[in-house]
């Protein structure tokens, strides 16, 4: 099973990802520039945290235009699942891929700390084994986290169950208090909060198996190790 | 042909919440202070400039540029073009 981590200019959790796709999971993972195309052969896309371009402009916009986004468009059309981190789920927003958009959080700070996240939707390729309503302990670090579409859209995404994860408690004036939603087709998901920090008992003594099973659901879903 | 420069200001739409127009006028502004200020919107401001054959096919061009590269993002922001030669 051969996973795309895709490297912006100003990311920074593209060496954290990779190694829990390859050292925490067996999974063969391969960094791709985002100026290079991604093989369409390929089982899994993830794009990672970071500042791409350093939040110019706003988060993820200019990186919604690299070259490599048609291939994640063409792959995201063929069913491949595709996960955004953080600045990966602010690219996606902004590329068109995932609905909304996500604001400066409503403190206006940089908010880097541990949360809990509940699962609205387990029947996406990164949450199938996870119960729904289970909680995730996870960290958030963003400064633009406060996800908002308008009603009418927001009734949309309840209807179509593309609310992926919420947060348990009021954290940065998110809509719904949403921290992660999916396409309608249900195999591109973006999140805010970062399972690659979490999905390790070295890093997560609260307990690591919820975020863990965000990965194990991807294989579960691609079907086969390595 | 002239040289322009194109102000685009982009701002949240009315009904976004905007807390750094919030911070500044609650916490600055209005503090301790008798004034008729009611409101403040913060926004971003970018300055293109373009050599055109006149101001509306300048402003034109940069809006166009603005729309297709989504410079703003149509969900939430909502953009004001002002032209001036240069």
């Amino acid at each position: 099973m051969k996973v795309g981590v895709i490297v912006f200019p100003g990311s920074n959790c593209d060496r954290d990802m990779h190694h829990v796709l390859t050292d925490v999971f067996n999974l063969n993972a391969e960094f791709f520039w985002h100026e290079k195309n991604l093989p369409q052969d390929i089982d899994a896309v993830v794009l990672p945290g970071g500042f791409s371009y350093g939040d110019r402009l706003r988060a993820g916009v200019i990186a919604a235009h690299s070259p490599i986004i048609s291939d994640v468009k063409k792959l995201a059309e063929k069913g491949i699942p595709i996960l955004g981190v953080c600045n990966g789920f602010q690219i996606l927003v902004e590329s068109g891929l995932l609905p909304g958009v996500l604001l400066k959080n409503e403190s206006l700070n940089f908010m880097c700390e541990w949360t809990n996240l509940i699962v609205n939707n387990n029947q996406t390729p990164f949450t199938n084994k996870l119960e729904l309503n289970q909680k995730i302990p996870i960290p958030i670090a963003n400064g633009e986290g406060r996800y908002f579409v308008d009603d009418e859209s927001l009734n949309e995404l309840k209807k179509n169950n593309q609310i992926v994860f919420s947060y348990e408690n009021k954290v940065n004036g998110s809509v719904s208090q949403i921290a992660g939603v999916c396409n309608s087709d249900g195999n591109v998901v973006g999140m805010m909060p970062h399972p690659e920090r979490a999905a390790e008992k070295a890093i997560n003594q609260i307990d690591h198996k919820p975020s863990s099973l965000i990965f194990e659901s991807l294989i579960e879903t691609v079907g086969m190790k390595n | 042909m002239p040289n322009f420069q194109v102000s685009v200001v982009i701002e949240n739409k009315p009904g976004i919440s905007d807390p750094e127009g919030d911070t500044i006028l609650n916490d600055l502004v209005l503090k301790d202070k008798n004034t008729n200020i009611t409101k403040i919107r913060s926004g971003t401001i970018l300055k293109f400039s373009i050599t055109e054959k006149n101001e509306q096919d300048a402003k034109d061009a940069i809006v166009k540029t603005c729309d297709e590269l989504r410079i703003y993002n149509p969900l939430v922001s909502k953009v004001t073009a002002t032209v001036e030669e240069t």
